[in-house]
């Protein structure tokens, strides 16, 4: 039976640990309800935007946008994998890049080359070790990702797809369906997929300053540059939910183990006064 | 008059910088500066970076400053899709630029310390498994 005084300090030492994870949930919990604001706030442009590419579109139907022609033969394809910066958020990570090795699969088994584009230092971490290239990255987007980190990065793709080193670009981020749970979800970015032209309101035709191809062009840029940002955002909110559970659990866990310990300790406590006791009595018997 | 108001909405991808009534805005359309009244025809336009001006119907005059992006016009809403960023293409470009950097940066190495700790701790875990195999083969063999 262990000595009471090492089971005391290892009882500290796991009442230590229980603290900053104690800590760790409630700052997660915070900053998780701080990244669903900016989650929503993002909404109202993408769906302005939305809208404004469907009267384009549904204006002049003789002018193809490269980003809006699906292309018969896909031998390329352009893969963005959103992950968070820091750990200790459970499975959150690797479910995401579980998602995109499939996703890579896939492709490569069509016959199609992948290549990739990592936003967050664990996709880094993860992807460098494959042999699939990396054609842009960024890291340390921090809890307030902002659009300007993510210019350059979605315009090495978008580059890329004007260019036709690829022929599709995908998406694949954590969506948040609630606090309990996240899934990977994959969204095709280009091709843009066809918008519906029912949820237009009653079509006029616009004046176009300068032109409407030119117009076309800076809004579809922005709107996949907004879709990735939607992303990267949602992502935050997605780490912050999954830290907070996995932190929850870890105190919890650090709880029972705590009681545990607490019972060792008491035993081998009763343990040694009883063993002291028997020796006062054994040395009285004795004389 | 009530009627004589035009709605609008300044929104950014980072969230939405005004919404409200307002007698006239003014936008830096990239083809000049554009001033919008109630009863507009429909208009798309490009912006370019400067102040957006919106009268509103008590006569105060609100400024915001936008990094460029889109307009929308109907005849009793204006939509400004506001940049976030300054942007212009030698800028885009830098950025373009330095993400693929970074991506080269990373494939060439610069093991950061964290990573060395995993791929330590990945190495000891697969020595014992190879020590685990080889004790099961040998009470096998």
């Amino acid at each position: 039976m262990p000595g009471t005084k090492e089971i005391r300090a290892k009882i500290g030492s796991v009442k230590s640990t229980q603290k900053i994870t104690k800590a760790m949930e409630m700052v997660a919990a915070s900053k998780m309800r701080r990244a669903q604001d900016r989650m929503r706030l993002a909404r109202p442009y993408a769906d302005k935007i939305r809208t404004v590419i469907g009267h384009l579109n549904a204006a002049n139907p003789d002018y193809r946008h490269p980003f809006l022609v699906e292309r018969a033969d896909v031998k390329n394809v352009g893969i963005i994998v959103v992950s968070s910066d820091r750990g200790l958020c459970g499975a959150l990570n690797i479910n995401v890049f579980k998602s995109s090795l499939l996703a890579m699969r896939d492709w490569q088994g069509k016959g199609a080359a992948v290549q990739l584009c990592l936003i967050g230092s664990k996709a880094t971490a993860f992807f460098r070790r494959l042999k699939t290239p990396i054609a842009a990255s960024v890291q340390g987007l921090g809890d307030k990702p902002h659009v300007k980190d993510l210019i350059g990065t979605v315009k090495v793709m978008l580059d890329a797809y004007r260019e036709g080193k690829i022929d599709r670009l995908l998406l694949i981020h954590s969506s948040f369906i609630n606090t309990m749970s996240q899934r990977p979800e994959v969204v095709q970015l280009l091709p843009v997929e066809t918008l519906d032209a029912s949820d237009l309101q009653q079509h006029w035709d616009y004046i176009y300053e300068p032109d409407s191809a030119a117009i076309l062009d800076g809004v579809l840029m922005r709107y996949i540059e907004s879709q990735v940002y939607r992303g990267a955002v949602e992502n935050v909110a997605c780490e912050m939910a999954a830290r907070m559970v996995a932190m929850k659990s870890a105190s919890d866990n650090a709880g029972s183990l705590i009681d545990e310990l607490q019972l060792v300790y008491n035993k081998a406590r009763q343990a040694a006064i009883t063993k002291e006791l028997a020796e006062i009595v054994g040395g009285a018997a004795a004389v | 008059m009530a009627t004589d108001s035009i709605h609008v909405d300044i929104v950014s991808a980072e969230g939405e910088i005004f919404s409200g009534a307002a007698k006239m805005v003014f936008v830096p359309a990239t083809e000049g500066e554009l001033g919008i009244t109630p009863r507009h025809a429909p208009l798309l336009s490009l912006i370019k970076a400067g102040e957006v001006r919106v009268q509103t119907p008590d006569g105060q005059e609100q400024f915001f400053f936008v990094g460029g992006g889109a307009l929308e016009i109907q005849p009793r809403k204006v939509t400004v899709l506001a940049d976030t960023a300054l942007r212009a293409k030698d800028v885009d470009e830098a950025a373009a630029l330095a993400a693929k950097q970074r991506a080269e940066e990373m494939l060439a190495g610069k093991v950061d310390r964290i990573e060395q700790a995993e791929a330590l701790a990945e190495l000891a875990r697969a020595a014992a498994q190879l020590k685990f195999i080889q004790k099961l083969r040998k009470i096998k063999g």
